[in-house]
């Protein structure tokens, strides 16, 4: 049930592959430490491909959250690509849908961020 | 340890994410097995994940000394899924709206929520110490009797 995370970097932008399970422990204290991570590094435009998580609970989208309000305040842009169905239904019934930039393109994802 | 009485199980088990993980995965066989379509299945697994999950993490804290009870029932007309911890207590009328504009961007808070928006009925009882959660889903004509 863990999740699995990979790193790529496509025209100065981070891409978070994830998949499996966002959850309260190992799922989401990973994209916790990988968000981390990249900020540490300053790496700051950040995109998470969310097209293999096939769930994710109450702990997975505060961590969602929490990642979208640590790059921000760190003057960087966190977006979310290829939501599955379940996901985009979670973040529209907790209203999160709006808040965050949601892309179902890789390429005008990253066309998107804003040039340093 | 289980025990059954008519067509209720009931487990009692460690304050542990292993535990949240068997109570989710009880609940998503229970709503399989009464013939329930598949987003309600995911809706009522996801329901009673995070219970076990506030039980575990809110209501007993990890503490190792302390207990979750889960027991499921399919009464026929209903699945009735009841999750009781030995905290503090939980008065839900005191818990932050969610979908309030101060608390959109907070990173906890939408467990109950979810729960609510999950299931067709969510009932709490204190329990002196700890809290039950009652979640009930009803099944459709379909489902009923299956």
């Amino acid at each position: 049930m863990s999740m699995k995370i990979s790193t790529r970097h496509v025209d100065g932008v981070t891409i978070l592959d994830l998949g499996g399970r966002i959850t309260l422990g190992e799922g989401s204290v990973q994209l916790r430490d990988a968000v981390r991570d990249l900020l540490g590094k300053g790496q700051k435009k950040i995109l998470l491909n969310l097209g293999d998580v096939n769930y994710i609970d109450s702990s997975g989208i505060g961590e969602l959250v929490s990642a979208y309000t640590t790059v921000r305040n760190q003057g960087g842009e966190l977006k979310l690509l290829n939501l599955t169905r379940k996901v985009h239904d979670l973040l529209q019934i907790t209203k999160l849908y709006t808040v965050f930039d949601v892309k179902d393109d890789e390429a005008s994802a990253i066309a998107s961020y804003a040039q340093a | 340890m289980t025990g059954q009485q008519a067509s209720r199980i009931t487990y009692t088990l460690d304050s542990s994410l292993d535990s949240v993980n068997k109570v989710e995965e009880t609940a998503e066989q229970m709503a399989r097995k009464a013939g329930v379509d598949e987003d309600n299945i995911f809706r009522i697994s996801m329901a009673v994940r995070e219970a076990a999950v506030n039980a575990v993490l809110h209501g007993n804290a990890y503490d190792p000394e302390k207990r979750m009870t889960a027991s499921f029932e399919n009464t026929g007309t209903s699945l009735v899924i009841r999750i009781t911890d030995e905290g503090k207590g939980l008065d839900p009328s005191t818990l932050p709206d969610p979908l309030a504009p101060e608390n959109l961007l907070r990173g906890s808070g939408r467990g109950i929520f979810l729960i609510r928006s999950f299931m067709d009925e969510v009932h709490f009882r204190q329990l002196h110490p700890g809290t039950e959660l009652t979640l009930i889903k009803h099944l459709g004509p379909a489902e009923a009797g299956a």
